[in-house]
Order: structure tokens, then C-alpha cells, then sequence
């Protein structure tokens, strides 16, 4: 019980600091910065936009793949990993599309198209589609083992594409512009207030994540425990149908 | 395993053999997407020759599916999966077996759709063997990935609808790849081998993570 109360209080902590640091994202972006010379307000989204990205790129995929990994290993399997692997691909579905759509926002004003062939775009919602996948496959019932096992090795198929993904259409067409900050000579093409802006958006959303993670994972876990304790009821109520028939 | 794989694919080719699947439906069936796909793209005949590795590829990925929901569906009827997984043959030599008999069946079936394209599209490429390559690559990345999605939707009754979901996006580098390996061939642009060389490592990664992955498949 005290550790089930210090978890929530681990969680709630998470999430008064994702508010918190998400409010100063917002009061830095639209009040602190100054407007791009070129772009003008619009490039206000760069301090949500790449979070996004970096949440459902990198953080929500990979931590479905180490999950579905360890689960798949006999000696780590445990039910934990695969709560949290489909906990990870539901939140990242979720800014996956919001990347998808401040992208659209921001291809609209700068390039003129809400839409276009770019590698970034198109590997984008590829993966989009390949969570989607997962959460189908998810979506069948199954023995719950079974769909773990077949959840599992979705994930990683997903993972192996990704690369060869991101590469082929690299290599087809380009127009995005390259990283920000990681980019390959890591050195950062932005500075000032705009730097530490999105340095704090990368923060907020990193702790939104997490948080987002927590509590879907506790809600998996609870479904998990409810399924069990019905299934449990209804073989007492059968054996006592039983009992009950034999003895009359 | 390799003993294994060749009987598998031996069991899977004489099933295609004896049931006519391929020749009697997903031919027909790829045969009317370049007929659709050149009625909806209209007569202009230069247009239609640039068009066509990109109808190619889409066709091959679309008779794939059917490949996979076949190699699946096989496994499904009579219990013959369990059969399999109790005939005690190994688990990597079962995939390999499999796929190897799925490639076999698209690799007759570039070869029908690309005489389909020169026919239908003008699409007559200036250098043969990087496209004869890339189909042997793709054939074979397409064949292990038809078997490890065919796998996992084995079994549930939703197959048909998710099958498609599963293996369309993940095939995209195949298409991409394909695509622009036709299209230097028409132009005769020289060796696509950066294609190629994609084309090899989506086969050898999704043929490795199959081999790695077999044994828990087999338990899904």
C-alpha cells in the first residue's frame, strides 16, 4: 500500500513539473521570443514542434522496442514490460499525430502546402501507420501471453523498419529543413531566448511523456487485475453452480 | 535448419501446385491491376512508360499481401500449424522454408508483371540485370516479410483485414527502392547500387530478425 501511495506521488510530481515547465514553454514562445526575420510568428511552433517529434520518434518508439525486447527475453518476461511498451505506443501515437499536424501548420505558412513529399514528412507517417499496426494487433482478442508475444515482435519489426525507412526516403526527396540541434555537426543554428525556449519545450514534453506513460500504465496494469479478478469470479461462481448440482 | 527450410518449401510449393492459388488468383488478380492502373492514367503513352516501375512495384506489394494471407491461411485449416510446430523441425528452418516458397511465387510474378509493363506501358528497360537484381532482393525481403506478419495474424480471425495494415508500411522501402531501380533502367542511368545496396540490407535485417524471432512466433 505505501508503495503503491509513493508511486502516485512519484507520478503526481511528474506531471505538476510537466505543467509547470509546459506553462513557461508557452509564456517564452509567445511573449519572450522575438518573431523569426523571415518566418515571423510562425516560428513560434519550433518550440512545440520538434518536442513532438522528439517525444514520438525517439522516446515513445524506442521505449516500445527495449520493452518489447526485454519481454521477449526469457529472462527479463514479465507482464511490466509489455503494460509498458503498449503505454509508450499510445502516447506516442498521440504526438505522433500532433507532430503530423503542427508539421502541416508550419508546411503551410512557410512552404505554401499543407502536405509535401518530404523525407521527414513521409517516414513520419509511416511510423504513424506502424504504431497503428501494433495497436490493432493489440486490439485482438487473445490469450493476453499470446498478444504480448505477437505485440512484442510487432514493436520490433517496427523498429528494424524505422531506419530503412527514414534512409529511403531520405534519399528519395528532401525539402525539410535539417535538425535544429542534433544536427550533424552538432552545433545548434539557434541562440538566445529562442534556444532556451526550446530547450525548456524539449524538458516539458519529455515530462509530459513520462507522466503520460505512468498513468497509462497504471490503467493497463488495472485492466490486467480487473480481468483476472472477473475471470477468477466467474470460475467460483461455476464451481459453486457445480457443487450446488451435485448436492441436489 | 536449411534441411528443414527446403522441406517446408517443398511442402508449401506443392500445396501451390495442387491448389493453383497463384496461377488461378493473385495472376489474374495483378494482371488487372496494371490494366486498372493504365485505364485510370490514360493513353498518353510517355507518361505511362514513367509510370510504370511505380505501378510495378505497387502491384508486387498488393499481390505480397495475397502471398501472405495465402502462406498464412495454409497453416491455418486442419491444424496443420500445430502439425508443424510437432513435427519437431526447427523453428528457423520452418520461416526460411516458408519464405523461400513465397519469394519463389513472386519472383514468377515480377517476372510476369515487368513483361506486363513493357507490353502495356512501353517500359522497356535499357539494362537488364539491375532490375533482375532488385526483383530477386525485393521478391526475397517481401517473401520474409509476408511470413512474419502472415505469422503473427495467423489464427485470428481478422487476418484478411490486417494484414494489409501490417506489411504495407513496413514494405514502403521496397517500393521506394524498386521504384527508382526500374526507372534508372529505363533511363539508363547507370547501376542504382545505393538502391540495391537498400534493397540488400531491408532483406538481410528482416530475414535476420525472422531467424532470431522464429522460435517466438511459432508460440503466437
Amino acid at each position: 500500500m505505501e508503495e503503491q501511495i509513493a508511486k502516485r506521488r512519484w507520478v503526481s510530481v511528474v506531471g505538476i513539473l510537466a505543467a509547470i515547465s509546459l506553462l513557461g514553454t508557452v509564456i517564452m514562445g509567445l511573449w519572450v521570443t522575438p518573431d523569426d526575420a523571415v518566418q515571423g510568428a510562425v516560428v513560434r511552433l519550433v518550440y512545440i514542434h520538434p518536442p513532438m517529434a522528439w517525444v514520438a520518434l525517439y522516446l515513445a518508439f524506442g521505449l516500445s522496442a527495449v520493452a518489447s525486447l526485454l519481454y521477449l527475453w526469457p529472462r527479463t518476461r514479465n507482464d511490466r514490460w509489455d503494460a509498458l511498451a503498449a503505454s509508450a505506443v499510445e502516447v506516442g501515437v498521440v504526438f505522433n499525430g500532433l507532430t503530423l499536424l503542427t508539421g502541416a501548420i508550419w508546411g503551410r505558412d512557410t512552404w505554401g502546402v499543407w502536405w509535401t513529399w518530404d523525407a521527414r514528412l513521409t517516414s513520419t507517417a509511416i511510423l504513424l501507420l506502424l504504431f497503428l499496426g501494433y495497436m490493432a494487433i493489440r486490439r485482438i482478442p487473445a490469450d493476453p501471453e499470446i498478444r504480448a508475444r505477437r505485440c512484442a515482435i510487432m514493436a520490433i519489426f517496427a523498429f528494424v523498419d524505422v531506419p530503412i525507412v527514414h534512409f529511403s526516403v531520405l534519399w528519395w526527396q528532401t525539402l525539410h529543413q535539417s535538425a535544429t540541434v542534433l544536427n550533424a555537426k552538432l552545433h545548434p543554428t539557434i541562440h538566445g531566448s529562442m534556444a532556451w525556449t526550446l530547450l525548456l519545450g524539449f524538458v516539458a514534453f519529455t515530462l509530459l511523456f513520462v507522466w503520460m506513460v505512468a498513468l497509462r500504465f497504471a490503467i493497463e496494469k488495472r485492466q490486467a487485475s480487473q480481468a483476472r479478478s472477473e475471470l477468477d469470479e466467474a470460475i467460483r461462481e461455476r464451481r459453486a453452480e457445480t457443487s450446488e448440482q451435485s448436492a441436489s | 535448419m536449411f534441411r528443414d527450410a527446403l522441406l517446408v518449401a517443398k511442402k508449401d510449393l506443392r500445396i501451390e501446385l495442387r491448389s493453383r492459388v497463384l496461377l488461378g488468383q493473385v495472376l489474374p488478380f495483378a494482371v488487372a491491376c496494371l490494366l486498372l492502373f493504365a485505364l485510370a492514367l490514360g493513353p498518353d503513352r510517355d507518361f505511362l512508360r514513367r509510370a510504370a516501375p511505380g505501378v510495378l512495384w505497387i502491384t508486387m506489394l498488393f499481390a505480397a499481401v495475397l502471398a501472405a494471407q495465402r502462406s498464412a491461411g495454409v497453416e491455418d485449416d486442419d491444424g496443420a500449424r500445430d502439425r508443424l510446430i510437432l513435427s519437431g523441425l526447427d523453428p528457423a528452418g520452418i520461416f526460411l522454408g516458408k519464405a523461400l516458397a513465397v519469394t519463389l511465387q513472386l519472383l514468377a510474378l515480377a517476372l510476369v508483371l515487368t513483361a506486363g509493363t513493357i507490353v502495356l506501358f512501353g517500359a522497356t528497360p535499357s539494362s537488364w540485370w539491375p532490375l533482375a537484381v532488385a526483383e530477386i532482393l525485393a521478391s526475397l525481403g517481401l517473401g520474409f516479410t509476408s511470413v512474419l506478419y502472415g505469422s503473427l495474424a495467423e489464427g485470428t480471425k481478422l487476418r484478411e483485414t490486417l494484414l494489409p495494415l501490417l506489411s504495407l508500411p513496413t514494405v514502403a522501402p521496397i517500393l521506394i527502392a524498386g521504384t527508382k531501380v526500374y526507372a534508372a533502367s529505363l533511363s539508363g542511368a547507370g547501376v542504382p547500387a545505393a538502391w540495391l545496396g537498400l534493397l540488400a540490407v531491408f532483406t538481410l535485417a528482416y530475414g535476420a530478425v525472422g531467424v532470431l524471432l522464429s522460435g517466438a512466433l511459432q508460440e503466437t
